[in-house]
Formats: C-alpha cells, structure tokens, sequence
C-alpha cells in the first residue's frame, strides 16, 4: 500500500541526507520525495511517499522519529488527508489538429498551458498522483518530450496541524 | 567573560561537561587542538598507536563506567580508521563522543589532502554527527554532543571540527550552556501504566516464564530492580551475551546465556515458555535462530528505551517503551500491591523440569567436555582457572572468536559492567584497547582480555600504548594457531574445508613480542603448569602480562544453534543433537 508520511524537520547540516540514508540503509524505498522550507525557515517540512504494510510503516516511523533532526513524524495514510503533486510536462504540438486535442485535455484535467513554441506546448498540471497519471496516459500518444513532477506534498484534513 | 581560541575553547568544554580525559592520535587537522591539549592539565591526553583502539578504549572505558568515552582523531586516514571503533559502540549502544579534526572550511569538498566527509562517512553508524562551522558552537555543540550520546538509547556521536574554526589566533567569547535543550530530542522515560499494570498480571499468572534480558540492563544500572523483580517472582533468567552480569552468573535463578552458544536449559526453557518478559534486549537473530520458530507458546512482554526495537524482529504481546530501570520498578510496586495469586504448583513443576534439563546436558551440572590433562588444555578450563585465579571479581574483556564464548560461558559474571565484549558487531581487535580502557577506570581491579592468538594481532600494537601509560592489563590469549570460531563453522559446514583459517608456521613468538614492548611473557603448554603461571601472572599487579596458552586445537564451542531450527534445536556436542 502506497504511504504518504510527513516529517517536520530541522533545516541542519545534513538533516536530509539522513533521512534519504535510513531508506536505503534499512531497505526501504523511496517513491517520491518533495522538501522545502516551511514559514518558520528553521524547519523543514518532508513529504515522502513508500509503499509498505501496516507494520512496515510503522517502523519507519519510528526509525524516523528516532533520527535526532526529526521533530514530528506522522504517516498522513493512517487519517484523512490531502495529497498534491504538480507536474510540468513538455509535448509535441504543432499541428492544429494535435493543438486542439491536447487543449480539451488540460481543460479536463485544469491544468494550464504555460508555454508555446511552433513546435510543443508546455503543460502545468496539479493533482493526486493518478490524476497526473492519468493525463499522462491521455496524451502519450501525441508525443511526450519531457515530464518533471514534484512529488507528492501532503496534508491533513481538517484541524489537526503539524507544527514545532 | 573570556575569549579563548577554538582549540581552547574544546579543551575547555570538554572539561566543563565533565571529561577527564580522552584517547587519541594527532595529524595535520588536529593540531589546534593538539596545541590546547599541551596547553593545560586538565584533561589528560592518552596517545594509542592506532585510532580504531582510540574508540575502543574510549568504548572500554565507557563500558565499565558508564561514563562517557572520549575519543579525538584527525581528518582523512585518522577519521577512516576510528569508523570501526564507532561501528561497534553503535551496535552496542554505547556512549562515547568522537572527535574528527576536519579540513579547513575553505577546502570542504575540493578533494584537500586528508579530507574525507566524516560525516557522510559515519552516518549509518552514530546516534547523531555535527560538523561545527564557527569557533562560537564549539561549546554548544561539546554540550550536545554528551547529552545526546548519554541520554535515551545511547551511542556514538562525532563532532567533526574543519582547522580554521580551532585557529589558535581568533578567539571568541567562552560561554558553556548551562543546560542543554533541544526541541527535536526529547527522550521519554517512563512506560505506559496501563502497558505495565497489564504485563504485572501476565507476570503473576505464568506458568512457565523465563525473563530474558539484555545489554539494556547494564547500560542502565538497572541489575538491582531486576534482581528484586526476579527474585520476588522466582523466575528463571536468561542473560544474552551483551546481558551478562545484569544478573547474578551464580544465583540458583540463573540459566546461563541464551542464543546461538547459550546452555541448553536457557534455550530449551525459551522454547516452552508461556511467558517471556524481555527487558533491555533486542531479539538478535544470535538469540532467536530462526524467527518463523521462536517460542511458539510465549506471550512476549518487551521492555525497551527504544521503540523501533520493540516489535522489529518478534512481534511483542505487551510493548513497553521506557527505560529498564523506571519500568522495573514501576513492575515491582505493581506486585507488591497485587493481590493476584502466583501459579506456585506451575511454578514448582516447571523449575523441577529445568532443573532436569541442568542436570542432564548443563554447562555447569553436566560434563560437557573432556578434561583437560598434561599437553592437553581445554579452552574451557583456562576461563575456569581464570575465574578461580581472580576469584570471580576480575573485569574481563574479550575478542571475538571461540575464546569469547568459552569467556561467556563460563566466566560466571556476577556484576554489571565486570564483562566487556563486542556482541553486536563482533569486531575482533576490540579486546585489548577496551582492557586499557577499564583498567584506566579501575587501577586497582584486575582486568583481563581473553582473546585468541587471532583477533589479538589486530591491535597488538597497543602493548606500547600500556607501557606509556602504565596500564597493566593481563592477557589470557587462547592460543588454538587457528582462527578457532572460523575452523568450527568450516568443520561443521563445509567439510573441514579450512579455507584460510590456519596460518602456517607464521604466528610470533608472543612471549618475545610481549618482552619486546617491556612486558611480561608467559607460554603455558601442559595443563599442570597452568594454575601457578596464573597465579603468578596476576600477582604481578604492575606488570603487563602476556600469557600465551596453547590449547586444544581441535575443540568446538558448544552448545551450537542449528541452523533453521527453533531455540531448542542444538549441537550439544560433535555428535549429539537435541
Ligand atoms: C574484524 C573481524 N574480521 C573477521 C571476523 C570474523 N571472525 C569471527 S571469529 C574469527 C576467528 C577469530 O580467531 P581467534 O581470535 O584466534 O579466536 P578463536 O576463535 O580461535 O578463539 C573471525 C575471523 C571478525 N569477527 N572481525
Ligand atoms: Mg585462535
């Protein structure tokens, strides 16, 4: 099962690396990883996505909140959440035909074409993973030059919040 | 209000978080920090021959204080070599604090002469690392550094320090935190009430229990609350090997160590337990043999600091994360209040039945080897003798091999932190840099390092760091002219297939080497001689002692795990099995 796990952490020398190096050091995986500062630039806030049963999850919890950097470690799948991924994708439009095509489909999906050459388009697009999946499929066909995706950022539902 | 340099500022620091002293090896990273050492007397500065024995005795220091360790290597080859030092603390959980001179700032990741990422390098083997960036953390960081290795489940932390922020001409402010708090760290002590109200009632209505404990015991001075938990409950106890001593080796509740070379009646009382209350142990695949077949009966309480030890290998019934020492007690005042009856006629029909495990196949009870007689000296009976000799109150350390299960076996280890061992890692040169180590902490007790003529050339060279600093540990080298513990495996499973265990006619005279570096040489080969050589080694209190004995080469440890079996399934023998 995919898992969505959100990890506030102190913006330190090395902080990441040692959370990179507790997945593979415990051979676990990796699927998505999107980092930034949060409003406070002392922390920063992870969101990382894994695949694993209950008890592995479980357990890498824990190995993360046992990391010395970790403030709060939470596995976001365990309640209800929110997820987003936003994607830039490159593709192939240069006739009126394909042009038109792929305009319908942004406008399906709500994404936005943010740049135009005589030869592609560039697409933005945000969603859950199968959303961005889900396009992707939609237009493979006419052409794909380039995909670039954030990976997944993520949230919980309601009041609840992580903060130091 | 004083402005010291950054060099002055470590050595300071150290001094006011309580060190005394720390083990070393200088280089061109380093030598700030060198400088401020020579300038002062507070913390003494103890120069080994190699940086892996720095950790180790750090780590052997730590071992049977409880204290600290301290160790200071250069950049580069320096931090390379401390990494093996650090690996075992980590496995161990042991706290020590090492410090790495780094590059200069100005040359971090220009491939400088001697630079290695110590911090990258290091990462999957410490608790935490910094790398300090200006003279102003030094202090902070020093401060840290301690409180997160001695705090919680502890372990090794490297303070990686580049030259320029030790530069002996920019001084700063000295200012030591006065106590130190950190919103990403805050280790919890006490386990959950309601977790431990219901392990008390699994306790007290078992049938066929066994405590089992572990390294977690002696780290956190806790043998006492689990000698009046045992006693109160009149369970049987089982020590693995990083546990012993956490109960008394003598006491009538004690089965000996337990796992891949543990007594019979310890593994088989495992395997029939209803119950098994494990505290400060981690389910090492050494202890449980194959995992699938692990006490099938047993309902598992686990108490440990840590909680990604508690269910990680074997699923725990009652998990209670906290420390041994405030769960222990927090278990004894549950029973005395209680008014649950114990199970006495269970109780009683089961020490009947470990009783008769005793006697049939126990190291103790049972013959479990041939005697020992003229040119023939049983590995066995050297730790017997050696137990004899210092009258059980020695401090024993050891290498990794056959000489240091025969040392666990039977050695019966009556006191916390008096065994002294590699258990998690298992690094062979441990043996005689940890001995310095305890012996720098205790001048007055008797320390030994069992080891094999094997795992002792690994950090032989220290015999001159004992001269210089008079630390007179005594060697008890089982000499088998063969790595014994390799040999037993390649017996067992590959044919007698001695594939690069044996070495020929290469091995040193030991005797002369040890007359070499101004110490005391011994060679024992008949059996007869043993008890007065002995003797006689340990009654030379000042002296370095290297005693090389020659015994059985052919003798396997027993009892032996089979491989994929359950806890009971053992070699008791070369030809009998369970
Ligand atoms: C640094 C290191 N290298 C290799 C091993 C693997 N190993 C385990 S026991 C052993 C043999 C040790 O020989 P010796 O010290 O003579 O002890 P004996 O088993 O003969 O008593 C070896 C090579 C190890 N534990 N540590
Ligand atoms: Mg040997």
């Amino acid at each position: 099962m995919k898992r969505i796990i959100s990890i506030l952490l102190e913006n330190e020398f090395g902080a990441l690396s040692r959370v990179v190096g507790l997945f593979s050091q415990r051979g676990y995986n990796i699927d998505t990883l999107a980092v930034a500062p949060t409003d406070d630039e002392t922390l920063s806030r992870l969101t990382l996505t894994t695949q694993g049963d209950s008890q592995m999850a479980e357990q890498i919890v824990k190995q993360l909140h046992k990391l010395i950097d970790t403030i709060k470690v939470v596995d976001l799948t365990e309640g209800p959440h929110i997820e987003r991924e936003l994607m830039l994708l490159k593709i192939k439009a240069q006739d009126n035909d394909s042009r038109t095509e792929l305009k319908s489909c942004v406008e399906i999906f709500r994404g936005h074409i943010i740049d135009v050459t005589p030869a592609s388009y560039t697409v933005q697009l945000a969603g859950d993973s199968e959303k961005l999946d889900a396009f992707i499929e939609a237009v493979s066909h006419m052409g794909i030059m380039e995909v670039v995706r954030s990976g997944v950022s993520g949230i919980s539902r309601g009041d609840k919040f992580i903060r130091a | 209000m004083e402005h010291l340099s950054g060099g002055d500022i470590l050595i300071r620091a150290l001094k006011d978080v309580g060190v005394t002293h720390l083990w070393g090896y200088p280089g061109g990273a380093a030598l700030h920090i060198y400088d401020a050492i020579y300038r002062q007397e507070d913390v003494v500065h103890l120069l080994v021959r190699h940086e892996q024995a720095a950790v180790h005795a750090a780590d052997g220091f730590s071992r049977a204080t409880g204290e600290v360790g301290t160790a200071l290597v250069t950049s580069g080859p320096g931090a390379t070599n401390a990494i093996t030092g650090i690996a075992t603390a980590y496995m161990d959980s042991i706290p020590l604090v090492v410090i790495s001179g780094q590059v200069p700032s100005s040359k971090i990741g220009q491939d400088a002469f001697q630079e290695t990422d110590m911090v990258g390098v290091s990462r999957p083997i410490v608790k935490h690392s910094f790398l300090v960036t200006k003279a102003e953390d030094i202090a902070s960081t020093i401060a840290k550094a301690y409180y997160i290795a001695s705090t919680g489940r502890p372990g090794p932390v490297v303070v990686d320090i580049p030259k320029d922020v030790t530069e002996p001409n920019r001084k700063v402010l000295y200012e030591f935190p006065s106590d130190v708090k950190m919103r990403s760290y805050q280790p919890s002590n006490t386990g959950h009430r309601g977790q431990i109200k219901r392990a008390v009632k699994t306790l007290l209505e078992a049938k066929r229990p066994v405590i089992y404990t572990g390294g977690g015991i002696v780290i956190d001075n806790a043998s006492e609350q689990l000698t009046a938990v045992a006693r109160k409950l009149n369970f049987p106890v089982t020590n693995t090997l990083m546990g012993l001593g956490g109960f008394p080796g003598t006491d009538k509740q004690f089965m000996g160590m337990l796992g891949m070379h543990g007594t019979f009646e310890a593994n088989t009382a495992m395997h029939h337990a209803d119950v098994i209350f494990a505290v400060g142990a981690r389910f090492d695949d050494r202890v449980t043999n194959e995992i699938e077949k692990f006490c099938p009966m047993a309902t598992i309480i686990h108490v440990d600091i840590d909680p990604t030890s508690v269910s990680k290998n074997v699923v725990a019934d009652i998990p209670i994360v906290g420390t041994c020492n405030s769960v222990l007690r927090e278990v004894m005042l549950l029973l005395e209040q209680s008014s649950i009856e114990q199970d006495h006629e269970a109780l009683k029909n089961w020490w009947e039945q470990i009783d008769e495990w005793r006697q049939a196949n126990g190291l103790y009870t049972a013959s479990r080897y041939e005697e020992s007689s003229g040119d023939i000296i049983k590995p066995q009976d050297v730790i017997k003798m050696l137990y004899k000799v210092t009258k059980g109150k020695a401090i024993v350390t050891s290498d990794v091999g056959q000489h240091q299960m025969f040392a666990a076996q039977y050695y019966l280890f009556d006191h916390p932190r008096q065994w002294i061992n590699s258990g998690g890692l298992g690094t062979m040169g441990f043996g005689l840099p940890s001995a310095m180590g305890a012996k720098f902490a205790f001048p007055d007790t008797d320390v030994a390092c069992v080891t094999g003529e094997g795992s002792i050339q690994m950090c032989i060279q220290e015999l001159s760091a004992c001269s210089q600093h008079n630390l007179p540990v005594k060697i008890i080298n089982l000499n088998n002219a063969a790595l014994g513990m390799v040999r037993q495996w390649q017996d067992m499973q590959y044919n007698s297939r001695y594939s690069q265990s044996v070495y020929e006619e290469s091995l040193p005279d030991f005797v002369a080497l040890a007359e070499s570096y101004g110490h005391v040489g011994m060679k024992v080969t008949n059996f007869d001689e043993l008890e007065d050589k002995m003797r006689e080694c340990f009654a030379m209190k000042d002296r370095v002692v290297f005693m090389d004995i020659c015994v059985d080469r052919s003798e396997h440890v027993y009892p032996m795990h089979m491989p994929g079996g359950s806890m009971r399934d053992l070699w008791l023998s070369k030809t009998e099995r369970t």
